[in-house]
């Protein structure tokens, strides 16, 4: 058993065998993201009954929820990509941590502009230093300091190993910075708008979301591994496998 | 590690930092600067300084300690001192603990020492300067040592200034959070113990994880 998953294991993490494998799971990706993407948004934009207090801003939880799932879950996946390269020195995995840095960042940022928005009608507001809000703010941050210092060191090895170690870090405070921002919110501010207490989602709103999250999970690891592909691309492009994959297709003839 | 080796760094690294004690002042005037603005900006409305002091002198003295945290390994990484730190054959636990305790006594210390003053100045009640100075002495530490992460992760970059403050001022939230509640609670009329156990359990935190961090992290600046 141990040989077998470290056999897997090897295979995976050889960029050229990644390049090759990766390829034929992006059209399934592909199909299964569209499906449960297309199936929840219908269902849950045009089908699923009317909030009672909110009506029907709050079909933006739809794509909400998803998105901030995924923030907060790639931190965690970068930081563990990191990890597993610090500690066996694989190049994939770095890159896949490189990859899931602006992802992740992206998804926040959309997390949070959806949050603002679907703010608006319900809290009355654009902006609230609500507890989630902020540590969202501050994911956002931690993303950018990851991406930023990644991007910072000449030798790009170097930048790796580092923002490797930043994302570790980050992973760690995490739980810190959501506790302390949580305490700080209730001793400033009332809890007067804990959207989180309301009565628990009703069924017929619920399926589409998790359709949706599992659409948007699935979505992620495409976008991922487009991005994993992307990074080899440019890391190997001199490399001999990878030519000989160019002169195949024939598509690329800038190489 | 041997005493003997952990006495000759902390005599090293004190005689450093008497040698280049005008460093010392920037961040202190920096500090005394930012504090001068505020009541410039929005006015010397007492009750209204008052309110906003705690806040204020923390997220200062955050940037204070922000900007003296780029000192802590700059100078010994252009000399090479720091590679022969890294050649030594002994764990650099004791050594980096030295450094960052020598650092934060000349560069948060002196801020722990004027931020009464700074506190009188902004109307904060007198009853809650001692308060501010403990839950202060506490913050910095953990300060000094999470802004050693960071400069350990920059110190290969020419340019680090503006990377390690977009790294490290997200870590510092935490302590923002705990220090100015502290002392907010102080100018209430309350005790922090709450809030001051907190900063003291960062610090313990930080400083067993910050060691392993700052050695990786200058592994990495030598090598590239």
């Amino acid at each position: 058993m141990p040989t077998t998953f470290k056999q897997w294991f090897h295979q995976w993490s050889s960029p050229p065998s990644f390049y090759q494998k990766s390829e034929c799971l992006l059209p399934w990706l592909g199909l299964l993201a569209f499906v449960l993407i297309a199936t929840g948004t219908v269902w849950g934009l045009a089908f699923a009954p009317e909030d009672a207090r909110q009506g029907n801003s709050f079909r933006i939880i739809y794509l909400h929820v998803p998105v901030a799932f995924l923030a907060l879950a790639g931190y965690y996946l970068m930081a563990i990509a990191g990890a597993i390269g610090l500690v066996w020195r694989i190049k994939l995995a770095f890159w896949a941590m490189r990859a899931a840095a602006p992802l992740g960042a992206a998804l926040t940022f959309i997390a949070l502009v959806t949050g603002s928005i679907w703010g608006k009608p319900t809290w009355g507001t654009w902006w609230e230093w609500d507890a989630r809000i902020t540590s969202m703010l501050i994911l956002f941050f931690l993303y950018l300091g990851v991406m930023a210092l990644a991007n910072a060191y000449q030798q790009q090895e170097g930048g790796l190993r580092a923002s490797a170690i930043l994302a570790i870090i980050g992973m760690v405070n995490i739980p810190l910075i959501y506790k302390s921002v949580d305490w700080w919110n209730t001793l400033h501010q009332g809890a007067s708008l804990k959207l989180t207490s309301a009565p628990t989602i009703h069924g017929t709103m619920l399926y589409p979301l998790l359709i949706m999250v599992a659409g948007f999970y699935v979505l992620y690891a495409l976008v991922l591994l487009l991005n994993m592909r992307c990074e080899i691309v440019a890391n190997e492009s001199r490399s001999r496998w990878l030519q000989d994959i160019y002169k195949k297709t024939e598509k690329l003839n800038v190489f | 590690m041997s005493a003997p080796i952990r006495k000759a760094t902390l005599k090293r690294e004190w005689q450093m930092a008497w040698r280049n004690v005008s460093d010392v002042i920037n961040p202190v005037a920096f500090f005394l600067i930012v504090i001068t603005l505020v009541p410039l900006g929005i006015g010397a409305n007492k009750t209204q300084l008052a309110a906003i002091a705690p806040g204020m002198l923390w997220v200062a003295a955050l940037l204070a300690c922000l900007l003296s945290a780029d000192l802590l390994f700059r100078r010994e990484f252009d000399d090479g001192t720091l590679e022969q730190y890294l050649l030594l054959p002994h764990a650099l636990y004791g050594i980096l603990w030295i450094k960052i305790a020598v650092h934060w006594l000349f560069f948060g210390l002196p801020l722990v020492l004027v931020s009464p003053l700074l506190g009188l100045m902004l109307s904060l009640p007198s009853s809650a300067l001692l308060v501010l100075m403990l839950a202060l002495c506490l913050g910095t530490m953990s300060l000094s040592l999470i802004g050693a992460m960071g400069a350990a992760l920059t110190v290969g970059l020419r340019r680090g200034g503006l990377l390690l403050a977009v790294i490290a001022l997200p870590l510092y939230i935490p302590v923002l959070i705990f220090g100015a509640s502290a002392t907010a609670q102080a100018a209430d009329g309350f005790f922090p113990a709450g809030q001051l156990m907190l900063l003291a359990a960062l610090v313990l935190f930080t400083l067993g994880f910050a060691p392993l961090v700052v050695i990786a992290g200058l592994k990495i600046g030598i090598e590239s």
